[in-house]
C-alpha cells in the first residue's frame, strides 16, 4: 500500500531483490513500505499541532510506532544514520529541536538551514550541495528519512550510528518536558519559572508550532503556504538571533 | 421482551434530531450522549459546548403505537471556549462527557466536562412563581414605599413550564491534561475524572480539593509510552474502579489498599497473537472505551477492531470478542494515514447485560447478543428515517462479487463515523450520534 507523495522511480543499487522485482511488479517492498511508515509517522509528530493541546494519546501511539521501526531497522541492520552528535553541542540541540517544530513544511522540504546549528551530516552535505558545514541535529531527523531512503538505494554504510535517531526523537519529548538547566533556560530566566513546569511545558510547548496540516507526507513533500506559519517564522527569528549571541560569545 | 434473541428484535425508525443541512456547523457535531437511570431524560452534549436533554413524553394510552418520544427539555450552555494565556493554548469547548447522577429529589442532576473543568448542573422545573410582591409590582419596578397603603402577603400562581439549568459546581485546575472520563460512584458522594496521565477523586460539595488516586506520569517525559483512556467505577462496589491504556490494558483498583492505587488490584491483558502482528498492533489496541456491566461482573472494552468482554475473575483473556469491523485490517496504514486509526469508538451494554453496542463507519453500528453470538450492523441515516420504518440489516463485502444491497469496503465514508451509542437502561430504545444528528431507534411494537 503505497503512500502518496513517495512514489521512487529509481531502484538502482537495491539491494533487496523484492524490492527490485518489486519494482518491476510496482509493489511496494517491505522496507520501502516500513520507510513510509517511519517518514509519516514523524512528520505526524511534528507537524500537528494547531492552536489547542496536541492529543498526547495519539502522540504516545505514534511515537512508539515510530521506535518500534526503527528497532526492526536497527535489528535488520538497515539502519544508517548521520553522526551522533558530540556532547558539546548538547545546548544548541536543544533549541535546534524547539526550532524543528516550528519550521515550515517548506522549509523543510528545500532542506533550508539556519546557520549556527549543530553540526552537519556529510551525507546531508552531500546531497544538498550545501558547503556550509551547520545544520541542525533534529532537523536532519526530519532530513533523515528522505537521506536514508535515498541511502537504501545507495547502499550507504550500514555501520553509522544508530543511536542519534534515539537522540531525536528523544529531543522532541526534551523540548515538551525542557527539564533540564540548559542555555534555553538561562536564555529565558527572567520569565517565571513555573512557565517551565514540566507539565505546563509539556503541553505548552508544542503548541507553538501553530501548522496549519495535518496530511502527512504529502505536506511533507511539497512546497506549502507559509501563511499559517508567520508565528513560527518570528520565533525562528528570534531563535536565530538567540543562537547568534551563543555563537559569538 | 427484554432480552430477547436478536432474531427477535427487530429496530425501527423513532425520531432523529439535528439538521439536514449538507455543510455541518462543527459545534453541532455531538461529542457524547447519556441516557439517566430512568431513561426518562437523554442528554448529548457538542463541539460548541452545549447540552442538549432530551425527555420522554408520557405514553399516551391514544397512541399506544407511538412509544413515548423524546422531545427538547433544556438547552444550556455548559462550556465556553477558554485560552490558557500561560500557554497560549485554547482550551475547546467540547463536551467530552456527560454522566447523570441518580435522582434524589425533583431536580436532576448532571456532570459535564470539557478537557479541563468538570460541572454540576441542576436541572429544575419551575411552574409556580410568586405574585404580589409589596415593594416592587408586577413587572418588576420597585414602589415607592410612600404610596404602599397597606400589606399583603405574596402567593405562588402556576405559570408556564420553565426549565432552568444552573451550574451548581465548578470542579477546576485539577488537570493537566486531557479530561476523557469521568464516572459517578455508587456512594453518589463522590465521582471521578480522569486525564492521560492521573485519576483524580472528587467530593461533589468540594470544589477546590480533589485527590488524586493514580499517576502514571513518568519522571523521566520521554519515557512515556502508555496513557490512560477510560476509567470508570464499579457499579456497586464504591471501592473499585478501572482503568484503561493505549497498550490494551485494564486495570482494576481497590481504594482501599492505598491512596495512590498504582498498583493495581487487577490486571487484565490478553497475549498478543504474534500471527496478527504489524506496527499497527499496538496502536489498534489501545482501548477507547471500557464499560462494566450493569451486574458488575463483566467489563466491556473497545479498541479499533474489536469489542471485548472480560469477566472480572480472570485476567488472562477476555471471554468474549467480537470483530466490530475486521476488514478494515488491511487497510490499516490508509486509516494511519488520514488518523481514522485513532478514531475513539464507545460501546454499551442494554439494560440486562445481554446485548452491546458499538459504532463503526459509513454511519453504521454494530450489535452483538452475547447469547446467540448473532450480530447485525445497522446504519443511521435520512434515508431510513420513516416513522417506524424497520431498519434493513447492512452487509459490508470484503472481496469478490458484491451482492445487491451490499457495500463495498473501498466505498465506506469514513467521515460518517458513529463514535457515540447510548441505550436506555431498561428498554430497547438506542440513542447513536452520527455527527451532528441524533437518531432515536426503537424496537418494533407489534
Amino acid at each position: 500500500m503505497f503512500v502518496r507523495g513517495l512514489k521512487r522511480k529509481c531502484l538502482d543499487g537495491e539491494e533487496d531483490i523484492e524490492g527490485t522485482l518489486a519494482g518491476i511488479k510496482a509493489i511496494p517492498s517491505y522496507n520501502l513500505q516500513r520507510q513510509s511508515l517511519l517518514d509519516m509517522s514523524l512528520v505526524k509528530l511534528q507537524l500537528c499541532h494547531m492552536l489547542v493541546e496536541p492529543n498526547l494519546c495519539r502522540s504516545v501511539l505514534i511515537a512508539n510506532t515510530v521506535r518500534q521501526i526503527q528497532e526492526e531497522m536497527t535489528q535488520d541492520g538497515t539502519w544508517q544514520m548521520i553522526n551522533t552528535q558530540n556532547t558539546g553541542q548538547a545546548s544548541l540541540d536543544r533549541l535546534v529541536s524547539t526550532d524543528i517544530l516550528c519550521r515550515s513544511s517548506s522549509e523543510q522540504a528545500e532542506g533550508k538551514h539556519v546557520p549556527g546549528y549543530g553540526t552537519f551530516s556529510k551525507d546531508f552535505e552531500g546531497d544538498q550541495g550545501q558547503g556550509s558545514s551547520e545544520t541542525m541535529s533534529t532537523a536532519s531527523s526530519v532530513q533523515a528519512p528522505r537521506n536514508l531512503q535515498s541511502n537504501v538505494w545507495e547502499m550507504e554504510n550500514p555501520q553509522e550510528s544508530k543511536g542519534n535517531f534515539q537522540k531525536s526523537l528523544d529531543q522532541i519529548f526534551e523540548t515538551l518536558e525542557n527539564k533540564s538547566p540548559n542555555s534555553v533556560e538561562d536564555l529565558f530566566s527572567e520569565v517565571d519559572n513555573s512557565y517551565y513546569d514540566l507539565d505546563t511545558v509539556l503541553t505548552g510547548m508544542m503548541s507553538n508550532t501553530k501548522m496549519g496540516h495535518c496530511d502527512g507526507l504529502e505536506t511533507f513533500s511539497s512546497p506549502t503556504n507559509t501563511a499559517s506559519n508567520s508565528n513560527c517564522k518570528s520565533d525562528l527569528n528570534e531563535l536565530d538571533h538567540i543562537v547568534e549571541i551563543l555563537v559569538e560569545s | 421482551g427484554f432480552g430477547s434473541l436478536m432474531q427477535d428484535v427487530l429496530w425501527c425508525f423513532s425520531q432523529v434530531k439535528g439538521t439536514i443541512d449538507i455543510g455541518v456547523t462543527e459545534a453541532d457535531i455531538i461529542s457524547t450522549v447519556e441516557f439517566n437511570h430512568t431513561g426518562e431524560l437523554l442528554a448529548t452534549g457538542d463541539k460548541g459546548g452545549r447540552v442538549v436533554i432530551f425527555q420522554r413524553e408520557q405514553e399516551s394510552k391514544n397512541q399506544p403505537h407511538r412509544r413515548g418520544e423524546y422531545n427538547v427539555y433544556s438547552t444550556f450552555q455548559s462550556h465556553e471556549p477558554e485560552f490558557d494565556y500561560l500557554k497560549s493554548l485554547e482550551i475547546e469547548e467540547k463536551i467530552n462527557k456527560i454522566r447523570w447522577l441518580p435522582q434524589q429529589n425533583a431536580a436532576y442532576f448532571l456532570l459535564s466536562t470539557n478537557d479541563k473543568t468538570v460541572k454540576l448542573w441542576k436541572v429544575s422545573e419551575r411552574d409556580k412563581r410568586p405574585e404580589g410582591y409589596n415593594l416592587k409590582d408586577e413587572d418588576g419596578r420597585l414602589r415607592d414605599p410612600s404610596m404602599i397603603t397597606m400589606l399583603r402577603v405574596p402567593v405562588l400562581r402556576p405559570m408556564d413550564l420553565m426549565v432552568e439549568a444552573t451550574p451548581r459546581r465548578v470542579f477546576a485546575n485539577a488537570h493537566t491534561y486531557h479530561i476523557n472520563s469521568i464516572s459517578v460512584n455508587s456512594d453518589y458522594e463522590t465521582y471521578m475524572s480522569a486525564d492521560d496521565l492521573r485519576i483524580n477523586l472528587w467530593n461533589f460539595e468540594i470544589t477546590n480539593q480533589s485527590f488524586n488516586i493514580v499517576d502514571i506520569k513518568p519522571a523521566n517525559m520521554e519515557e512515556l509510552t502508555e496513557v490512560i483512556t477510560a476509567a470508570e467505577f464499579h457499579p456497586h462496589h464504591c471501592n473499585t474502579f478501572v482503568y484503561s491504556s493505549s497498550k490494551g490494558t485494564i486495570r482494576l483498583c481497590d481504594m482501599r489498599t492505598a491512596a495512590l492505587c498504582d498498583r493495581h488490584a487487577k490486571f487484565f491483558e490478553e497475549p498478543e497473537d504474534p500471527s496478527n502482528r504489524s506496527f499497527f498492533s499496538e496502536i489498534i489496541s489501545s482501548i477507547s472505551d471500557v464499560k462494566f456491566s450493569h451486574s458488575g461482573r463483566y467489563i466491556m472494552t473497545r479498541d479499533y477492531l474489536t469489542v471485548k468482554v472480560w469477566d472480572l475473575n480472570m485476567e488472562n483473556r477476555p471471554i468474549e470478542t467480537y470483530q466490530v469491523h475486521d476488514y478494515l485490517r488491511s487497510k490499516l496504514c490508509s486509516l494511519y494515514e488520514n488518523d481514522c486509526i485513532f478514531d475513539k469508538f464507545e460501546c454499551v451494554w442494554n439494560g440486562s447485560d445481554s446485548v452491546i453496542m458499538t459504532g463503526s463507519y459509513n454511519n453504521f453500528f454494530r450489535m452483538f447478543d452475547r447469547n446467540t453470538k448473532r450480530d447485525v450492523t445497522l446504519e443511521a441515516s435520512r434515508e431510513n428515517s420513516k416513522p417506524r420504518a424497520i431498519l434493513k440489516p447492512r452487509k459490508v463485502c470484503v472481496g469478490g462479487k458484491r451482492r445487491k444491497d451490499e457495500i463495498s469496503v473501498d466505498s465506506l465514508d469514513f467521515s460518517k463515523k458513529i463514535l457515540h451509542t447510548a441505550w436506555h437502561p431498561s428498554e430497547n430504545i438506542i440513542a447513536v450520534a452520527a455527527t451532528n444528528n441524533l437518531y432515536i431507534f426503537q424496537d418494533k411494537v407489534n
